[in-house]
C-alpha cells in the first residue's frame, strides 16, 4: 500500500476523533495572527539602524533562499528549470516587467520541455 | 499583452506630476526614497486607488496564474488526503500558504493533534511575521487599522514580492488588487484539483511552476544591479540555500525552517556588514 493510502486508512479509523473543520480555523487562525500583529501593531516608523538594515535586507535574502535551488526542481526536468532560471535572470537584469519574466521563462520551459 | 501597457497620463488617473514617474514597473527597484520624499495625499485620491488596484491586479495575474498551477496539485493531494471538495477549498480560501497547507494535509491525514496542526502553522509560517514587520515599514504610518488588517490577509511570498518593488509608501488598494486575483486563484486551483485530478498536462503544469521563481527574479535581480550590498546578499543567500539543501543532516531540515533560519541569519549579518546610511540611500535615488 502506498503511503498516501495508508494516510487515508488512517483518516478514517481516526475520522471521529477530529473534526476537519476546526482544524481549518486553526490553521487560519495562527497564520492570520502571524500575519496581521506586527503589521497593526507597529505603526511607528522603526529608528534602530541595523533594525531597519535588517528589514531592508529581508525581503531579497528570503526571495533568495526561496528561489534557488528549489527553482531546479520545479519542472519536469532539471534542464527545463535551469533554462527557465537563466531566462528569468536574463530579462529580469534586463529590467522587463514580472508579468513579462514569468511569461517568457514558463514558454522557454514549456518549449524545451517538448523537445526533451 | 493586456496590461503591460504604459500609464497614460491624459487617462486620468494622476491628479499631479508628482506621480508620473515609474511606479514600480520593470521590476520596479529604485531604490529607497529617503523621508519625507513621500506622496502625502497619494492614497486619499479615489483614482489613485483605482490606480493601484489595477496595478496590483496586473502584477497580481502572474501570481494567480502559478498559484492555480501550484494549488492544483495541492487539491490532487487533499483528495488522496481523505478532504471533502468544500473541506479543501475552503482551507485554500481561509489560508493562502502553499508550504503550510501541504504541511497540514500530512497532520489531518494522520488525525494529529490540533496542538500540532498550531505548531505547525506558526512555525512554517513565521516568515509571513517578518514579511508583515517589514510591510509595516512600508505603508504610511496614519494607515488605518483595517486597511492594516485587509492587508495582513494577503501576506504572502508571491505578494509580499511585488509589494516590496512599489515605489514609495506602499497603497492597500495595490495588494487589495493583487489579491482580488490571487485569492480566487488559489481557491478555484484547489477545487479543480480536487474534482479533476489529472486532467492538464503535466508539460503545462511543469511550466506554470516556474512562474513564481520567475517573478522573484524579477524582483530580486533589478535590485542587485542597483545595490551591490544587496547582490551580495542575494549571492550568499542563494549559495546557503543551495548548500542547505545538499549538506547532511542540514539537508534535513524542512523548508520552511530553513527559509526562516537562513533569511534571519543572513539579512541580520548584511544589515550588520551594510547598514542602510541616508547617505547611501541619496544616492540610490539616482
Amino acid at each position: 500500500m502506498n503511503s498516501s493510502g495508508f494516510m487515508l486508512l488512517a483518516a478514517q479509523e481516526h475520522g471521529l476523533l477530529h473534526n476537519v473543520w476546526i482544524y481549518i480555523a486553526i490553521m487560519a487562525l495562527v497564520t492570520y495572527l502571524i500575519r496581521m500583529l506586527p503589521l497593526t501593531l507597529l505603526r511607528k516608523e522603526i529608528k534602530n539602524r541595523i533594525l531597519k538594515s535588517f528589514l531592508y535586507y529581508v525581503p531579497y535574502v528570503t526571495l533568495s533562499v526561496m528561489t534557488f535551488p528549489a527553482i531546479l526542481h520545479a519542472t519536469q526536468s532539471i534542464y527545463s528549470g535551469a533554462a527557465g532560471f537563466f531566462t528569468a535572470l536574463l530579462l529580469a537584469y534586463k529590467k522587463q516587467s514580472l508579468p513579462v519574466v514569468a511569461v517568457f521563462s514558463c514558454l522557454v520551459v514549456f518549449l524545451l520541455e517538448l523537445v526533451i | 499583452m493586456v496590461g503591460l501597457k504604459r500609464p497614460d497620463i491624459t487617462q486620468g488617473y494622476f491628479y499631479g506630476s508628482h506621480i508620473t514617474k515609474d511606479h514600480g514597473r520593470n521590476g520596479g527597484m529604485r531604490g529607497i526614497k529617503p523621508a519625507g520624499q513621500e506622496e502625502p495625499q497619494q492614497k486619499t485620491r479615489p483614482d489613485t486607488r483605482r490606480y493601484q488596484f489595477k496595478e496590483g491586479l496586473r502584477d497580481g495575474m502572474p501570481i494567480a496564474l502559478g498559484y492555480l498551477a501550484v494549488s492544483f496539485t495541492l487539491g490532487i493531494q487533499a483528495k488522496e488526503a481523505g478532504m471533502g471538495i468544500w473541506e479543501a477549498t475552503v482551507m485554500s480560501l481561509v489560508n493562502l500558504t502553499s508550504a503550510g497547507e501541504f504541511a497540514a494535509l500530512t497532520i489531518i491525514s494522520t488525525a494529529s493533534s490540533y496542538l500540532e496542526m498550531a505548531i505547525s502553522q506558526l512555525v512554517i509560517n513565521l516568515r509571513y511575521m517578518l514579511m508583515s514587520f517589514a510591510l509595516s515599514q512600508k505603508v504610511a504610518p496614519e494607515l488605518s487599522v483595517p486597511h492594516r488588517m485587509g492587508m495582513a490577509f494577503g501576506v504572502t511570498d508571491e505578494i509580499f514580492g511585488i509589494s516590496v518593488g512599489r515605489e514609495g509608501k506602499l497603497d492597500p488598494f495595490y495588494n487589495y488588487g493583487a489579491m482580488s486575483v490571487a485569492v480566487p486563484g488559489w481557491t478555484i486551483g484547489t477545487l479543480l484539483g480536487v474534482v479533476m485530478g489529472n486532467v492538464l498536462p503535466d508539460s503545462v503544469v511543469s511550466a506554470l511552476s516556474l512562474a513564481l521563481y520567475g517573478m522573484f527574479l524579477a524582483i530580486i535581480i533589478p535590485k542587485s544591479g542597483e545595490d551591490k550590498h544587496v547582490l551580495v546578499a542575494v549571492i550568499v543567500a542563494m549559495t546557503a540555500s543551495w548548500l542547505c539543501s545538499r549538506l547532511p543532516v542540514l539537508r534535513d531540515i524542512s523548508a520552511g525552517t530553513r527559509i526562516i533560519a537562513l533569511t534571519v541569519v543572513i539579512a541580520f549579518l548584511a544589515a550588520v556588514a551594510f547598514p542602510v546610511g541616508e547617505e547611501e540611500e541619496a544616492h540610490h535615488e539616482q
